[in-house]
């Protein structure tokens, strides 16, 4: 297919509908809302469906349902919606109902701002809600790299039987840029057999299908949270993703940046190429499972004297980062919050704070 | 070889569409291209501002502190923007909405009455068309058969609004010439 000039947004709700997603729960928020606007349209056209919720809360339960019904379903949505989200996404993964959720990131805390801003990086990585649970969570940095993780998104949440989170921040969905979709609409039908409570003579097994997050027994609930425990260190094993710049060269600093920053970085890194400083930069795609192994070898190398983070938050990433680097060398942060994305400049003048 | 192009004006000139257009022309062209709108709070009757980068490599930062080139169609743009530009860059400036120039002698600046022009062709909504095809004309940044696909395919869904955007970027070809 030919490339065509798209929003993040719109990309994002096209690559659902590529995926064989063709059921959609949501409710408007800035800066987002084009996904809706898109599907409202689209949906109909595939024989899909798109609800609008009367809140983020019931979005998450019906998203939950639909799972749970053995439907392959997303939603969308920023900051404070997610944070409304985050009861419902817990259930799901006690539950282990899949499903793929996006945050279009705007800043906070509270309501914060509309602009870009990666400040959901501990809720997303950490602590999505209640509860021992993890998500598994992708960030893009162009609009092509959102297309692409949205439809690996789904088969990731079905291996799992776990919400995964599409992490981009404001300009992933506002921005343009060409996107090549693969042809067609995706035929693999869902392997729901394990959890859908869609009757038994939908499925292929005899199994007796029961979802629920409620284990009144202690043993019961430990043998849950033993079997989320075994899935999140699986995602640790096998789903492990990042993308080096520079790290061929003999770089002083090393950057860890991801997202739109992390281009915001590349740049910087040419421009200080070109003017004799080598800077590396190691782009976590994955956020959990966190580049761990990577980060440790590119910092531990005898020319890198400093890591350095570089986020639209004030300093999230930074214990992911010294964890990793397990103190071999030292973690600086720089970055910010209020919804101006750093310049290449900027980032140029603080690595030469660090040399 | 890299190029940005801050398009600047008031909600309602149509700023972000001209942007998107010069945006899939280079596209077409083989370009990679990002179109990074302003969208905050300003964006409810006051300023509005996109920028597109058009590069024969993948792009690094969307987000661009001096762009090469700025269509100022509105005076305040013009005083927030022009300083930016990078010297040798093409400053267009709506001279139907600025009466002042951006004072700096090391940019192409070109001055064109959008508003006028575009009354005297019957429609005063292709004023940005006038625009984007005058700077086009006068930077080189993409090909006028670019451009002109680009515009058909923008208003695919509109055809009968094609002749009069033709006949637009005729006229702004015709006003870079002048000036």
């Amino acid at each position: 297919m030919a490339k065509v000039l798209m929003k993040g947004n719109e990309a994002i709700a096209e690559a659902a509908i590529r995926s064989g997603c063709l059921n959609y729960f949501a409710y408007p928020i800035t800066p987002q809302s084009e996904v809706a606007e898109y599907l409202v349209r689209r949906m109909p056209e595939v024989g899909g469906v798109f609800l609008q919720g009367e809140s983020e809360v019931a979005v998450s339960y019906m998203i939950f349902g639909a799972s749970a019904a053995g439907a392959r379903v997303f939603t969308t949505s920023s900051s404070p919606g997610i944070s409304l989200m985050s009861e419902g996404i817990s259930y799901m993964a006690g539950a282990q109902c899949p499903a793929v959720i996006v945050n279009i990131m705007r800043g906070g805390p509270g309501l914060g701002g509309i602009l870009p801003s990666q400040a959901d990086y501990f809720q997303a990585t950490k602590s999505m809600g209640h509860g021992d649970f993890r998500l598994l969570v992708l960030a893009p940095a162009s609009v092509q790299e959102a297309v692409e993780m949205m439809m690996d998104a789904f088969p990731l949440a079905e291996k799992y039987r776990n919400p995964v989170m599409i992490l981009g921040d404001g300009l992933i969905g506002q921005m343009m840029e060409p996107v090549e979709f693969p042809e067609g609409l995706k035929k693999e039908p869902l392997n729901n057999d394990a959890w859908a409570t869609s009757g038994m003579d939908t499925r292929k097994s005899n199994q007796r299908n029961l979802v629920k997050s409620l284990f009144l027994d202690p043993e019961a609930l430990n043998n849950n949270n033993l079997t989320l425990k075994a899935k999140y260190d699986k995602m640790k094993q096998e789903e492990v993703r990042f993308e080096d710049y520079n790290t061929d060269a003999p770089y002083k600093v090393l950057i860890v940046s991801y997202g739109t920053m992390s281009r915001v970085c590349r740049t910087a890194i040419d421009t200080m190429k070109s003017q004799g400083v080598e800077v590396g930069m190691v782009r976590p795609q994955s956020l959990f499972p966190f580049p761990e192994d990577r980060v440790r070898e590119a910092a531990d190398v005898p020319h890198c004297s400093v890591v350095a983070s570089i986020e639209m938050s004030m300093g999230q990433m930074v214990e992911d980062i010294e964890r990793s680097v397990q103190g071999k060398k030292p973690v600086k942060w720089f970055g910010k919050c209020g919804g101006d994305v750093p310049t290449p400049e900027e980032v140029v003048d603080f690595v030469h704070t660090l040399l | 070889m890299q190029n940005e192009v801050q398009f600047a004006g008031f909600g309602g000139q149509g700023i972000m569409l001209i942007g998107k257009i010069l945006a899939h022309a280079a596209m077409e062209e083989g370009y990679e291209v990002s179109w990074v709108p302003s969208y905050g709070p300003e964006m409810r009757g006051g300023t509005a501002y996109c920028t597109v980068v058009i590069s024969d490599q993948p792009i690094g930062s969307p987000v661009i502190k001096n762009p090469r080139h700025l269509v100022a169609m509105n005076r305040p743009s013009l005083e927030k923007f022009s300083p930016a530009v990078q010297a040798g860059g093409t400053l267009f400036i709506n001279g139907s909405l600025i009466p002042v120039g951006s004072g700096r002698d090391d940019v192409d600046e070109l001055n064109v009455p959008v508003v006028e022009i575009a009354k005297e062709l019957g429609n005063v909504k292709t004023a940005n068309i006038i625009a984007l095809a005058a700077f086009v004309a006068r930077s080189g940044i993409v090909s006028m058969d670019a451009l002109k696909a680009s515009v058909k395919e923008e208003f695919s869904q509109k055809p009968k609004l094609i002749p009069l955007n033709m006949k637009a970027i005729e006229a702004g070809i015709e006003a870079a010439k002048k000036r």
